[in-house]
Formats: structure tokens, sequence, C-alpha cells
């Protein structure tokens, strides 16, 4: 479970994150909302144990993060807004978060195979990472996520820029590991997007959350106006 | 004729270097080893720091950084002149004998070509996406993995550090004149005569063939030596 208690963060003089409470439970999946700048990425980078220069208490399954983020981080893994690409192969890139964590060659080369298929890259095994379409690249960096055994998977904007096709793809995937109870954590600004994969959503203004709830409820109900407005695409 | 002097000169020297001349061969090869030590030693130093410098943050950082940029630059006449006083029988580390010893050499090479392997690979390092750290760790690598993994990403830079430092250091001259003093007799085992010495000595001496046959195998051993840097990089911008 992971739980966040006033979280804040400053960049320089600028507040970037202020006073986040929030709560996510073992196998819900949360999508994040908000205008861009809101703070959702660095919000994600808190989450995943990558940043760890905050204020306020975040505890992931009881475990202080600010003190054991590498413990944490065992647990968590998250797909950055730009696919950034290791040198060398689709296999190599994808096989990265197994080798790390000692696998054997067979068992990796099987788990690699099977996560490619799954979003249809298999064709790209041998293929130079940095070379791929941005789509195609999209596609490996959820694939290089996915590949590992984690509790949580964070997505941050993991179709954006993309077409139908991939956008289908993708979604299938996370489509597959919500199957799996586990938890997973999205941004999108694709509104369609969060409808169809969250089962609680949240909605972030200027480095604040305004408010969380059930989909639905945020969709037909929302209790703050600010919601509301960004919900129905009113100004 | 003012060019005969210069064309005897080079047919002299194409001649030296076609019948394979024991002298020169015995040179190139003395100054090769002599440079290729203090280049492994400048490499097996400078990485670790390099990496170090360039993967974290302190204070004083930048500070140190252009320690290492002042450095690049030093006369290689002084740095002999300051090694000199240290190696002398007199000096502190006169103890050592390494003075007017091809190990001597290798260790001013070093001392010269250290700045170089350092700050190459610390702006190599640093030059790495930032976003490739954050990636290893949040795919599970621990600090040591997450290291390896920049590495990996900068070691064309790395690679290419040190060939520049090994180009350097064979072709300085003040470090290898005053700690090595060109000794050189026939069949003699403490020889330290390396290319850039044997080069000043015969032109001194008016042997102009065999400068310039040296100085020619000097360039050729450079040029090559950039030819492959050009090629590396080729190969890791399209791979
Ligand atoms: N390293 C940084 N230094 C200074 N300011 C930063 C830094 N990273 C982010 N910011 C600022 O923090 C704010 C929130 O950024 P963040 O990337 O979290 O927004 P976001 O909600 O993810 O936006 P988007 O939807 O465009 O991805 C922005 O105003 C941004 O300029
Ligand atoms: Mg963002």
């Amino acid at each position: 479970m992971i739980l966040l208690n006033l979280i804040s963060k400053t960049f320089g003089d600028r507040q970037i994150l202020r006073n986040i409470n929030l709560k996510v439970n073992n196998g819900e999946v949360l999508a994040i909302l908000g205008y861009s700048g809101a703070g959702k990425t660095t919000l994600l980078k808190i989450i995943s144990a990558l940043d760890t220069n905050f204020t306020g208490e975040y505890l992931f399954n009881g475990i202080n993060v600010k003190k054991n983020p590498e413990k944490v981080r065992k647990h968590i893994t998250m797909v950055f807004q730009n696919p950034t690409m290791f040198r060398g192969t689709v296999f190599e890139n994808v096989a990265y978060g197994l080798k790390v964590r000692g696998y054997d060659k067979e068992y990796i080369r099987d788990r690699v195979s099977e996560i490619l298929e799954l979003l249809g890259i298999l064709e790209f095994m041998d293929k130079n990472a940095k070379k791929l379409s941005g789509g195609e690249k999209q596609r490996v960096a959820v694939a290089r996520a996915l590949v590992v055994d984690v509790d949580v998977y964070i997505f941050d904007e993991p179709t954006s820029n993309l077409d139908i096709e991939n956008i289908k793809i993708i979604e299938g995937a996370l489509e597959n590991i919500k199957k799996m109870d586990k938890t997973v954590i999205i941004t999108t600004h694709n509104l369609f997007q969060a409808r169809r994969l969250a089962s609680t959503v949240a909605y972030m203004e200027k480095g604040e959350i305004v408010e969380v709830g059930k989909t639905e409820e945020i969709f037909k109900k929302p209790k703050d106006e600010r919601t509301y407005k960004f919900v129905n695409g009113t100004f | 004729m003012a060019w005969d002097y210069i064309i005897e000169g080079l047919t002299g020297a194409i001649n030296l270097i076609i019948s394979g001349d024991a002298e020169l061969l015995n040179i190139l090869f003395r100054s090769i080893m002599v440079s290729g030590i203090a280049t492994i030693y400048a490499g097996v130093i400078g990485i670790p720091i390099g990496v170090f410098i360039g993967l974290s943050d302190f204070r004083g950082k930048n500070i140190l950084k252009s320690i290492f940029n002042a450095m690049l630059g030093i006369p290689t006449v002084v740095l002999g002149l300051i090694l000199y006083l240290f190696l002398a029988p007199a000096g502190p580390l006169g103890f050592l004998n390494l003075l007017y010893t091809t190990m001597g050499i290798s260790l001013g090479q070093m001392l010269l070509i250290l700045p170089i392997v350092v700050s190459f690979t610390m702006n190599y390092i640093e030059g790495v996406d930032e976003d490739i750290k954050d990636l290893t760790l949040t795919l599970g690598a621990d600090r040591i993995q997450m290291m390896i993994k920049v590495v990996e990403e900068a070691s064309l830079g790395i690679i290419l550090s040190i060939l520049t430092a090994f180009n350097r250091a064979i072709a300085e001259l003040g470090v290898a004149t005053i700690i090595g003093g060109n000794i050189f007799i026939k069949g003699g085992e403490l020889n330290t005569r390396v290319l850039t010495t044997a080069i000043q000595m015969y032109v001194t001496r008016g042997e102009i063939n065999m400068a310039i046959a040296l100085g020619i195998i000097l360039i050729s051993v450079a040029y090559t030596l950039s030819l492959l840097s050009n090629y590396l990089q080729k190969r890791w911008i399209e791979s």
C-alpha cells in the first residue's frame, strides 16, 4: 500500500507539490489527471522512490521510503514520459530489469520473448533500440517495465503522441497486469483512457490533489468545481 | 640547391624505415612500452576518478573540475622539472631510484595525461542522459549496477580519452628528456631513449636522416590512433 502524508516539494523557491495526501491500495488502478505542469511527473518520481528530496512522509507497505529508497525501488517500476533507450538492442533493453535481478539466461530469453510478443515487437528483438520510431520505443519502454515482476507499475503518459494502433496494444498490456492484481498508477491527458483503465481517479492542479474518487464519481459527479471543469473540458 | 638537403634527408629516412633499421625499431618499441605503461596507469587511476566525479554531486565539484582542466595545459618541461626535483637523489622521492629510468618516464607521463583521462571520462559520464540513471534504478538496479550502466553508455568516450592520452604521452618531450635523460648504449638494458628525445638528439647531431625517419614514425603512430578514434566514433554513432 502506498501512503503519502503531506508531501511537499520545491524546486528552488518554487513550490511544485503542496501537501499531497494520497492512499493507493494494492491492486488499485489509479489515474492521475491534470493540466500540463500540474506536478504529475514530479509526484510519480517521488512515488517510484527515485526522488526522495521532499518533505512529508511516504510509507510503502509500511517502509519509510525516505530512509529506504533502494529497498522500495525493488517493488516499483516506472515508465517515463519520454522513452529513453539504452544503447544496444531491443532485447538488451527489455532484459535489463531481469539481468540486474540475477535471473539466468534461459529464463530471461523466454520471458523477454513473451513480453515482446505481447507488445507486438517480437520482430524488433535484435534491432538497435535507439533507431526505432517513437511508438516502437514507447512499446519497448512498456515492455521493459512489464517484464519485471513488481508490486506497483507506474506509467507516465504511456500513450501520448501515439496512434490508435499503438494505444490499443499498450492498453492491452496494461489490462494484462491489471488482471494479475498489481497496483497501477498512470497519468494521461486522455480522459477516455482514464475512464477505460482506472478504478480510481485523482485530479491534480497547481501541485495539489484537488479530488480523489472512484472513476465514475469523478467523471459523473465530481465534488470540486475545478475537477468538474477539467473532466468536462469547460474553461 | 636548398631543397636537396631536405630531399636527401627524406630519401635517407625512407630507406631507413624500409630497411627496418634495428635502432629505429628499438626506439619505437621502447616509446610504445613507456607511454603504454603510462597510459595503463593513467587509465586505472583516472577512469575511476572521472567516473566518481562525473556521477556525484558535491560541494567543490566545479573547483575540482577546473583544477583538472587547468592541469590539461601544463607545460611538459615544467612537469619534468617538478618531477626531477622529487626524484633526484637529494629529493624526497630519490630513494625510489626512478631518475633516468623508463619507469620514471612512465610515471611522469602518467601524471601528464592523468588530467586528460579524468576530464574526458568525467565529461562523457556527465553527458550520459540524466534519465539513464533513473531508468536503471527504476528497473531494479542497485547503485553499483547503475554506475556500470552509465559507464557502459559512456564507454566510447572513455576509450577515446585513453587514445588521446596515449598520443599526448608518446609525443611529449619535456618529461622524457629531464627524467629519462635519453640514455642509449647498444644492447644495454637501462636505455631510456624514446622517439622524441631521439629526434631532438639526432637533429642537434646533424644526423638528419635518422631524425626525419623517427619523425615520420611518430607522426604515423599519432595519425593511426586518430584514424582509429574517428572510426570508433563513427561506429558508435551508427550503432
Ligand atoms: N528539475 C526541475 N527543476 C525546476 N522545475 C521543475 C523541474 N522539474 C519540473 N519542474 C517544474 O515543476 C512543475 C511540474 O512539472 P511536472 O513535470 O511534474 O508536470 P506534469 O504535470 O508532469 O506536466 P506534463 O503533463 O506536461 O507532463 C512544472 O512547472 C515544471 O516546470
Ligand atoms: Mg509529466
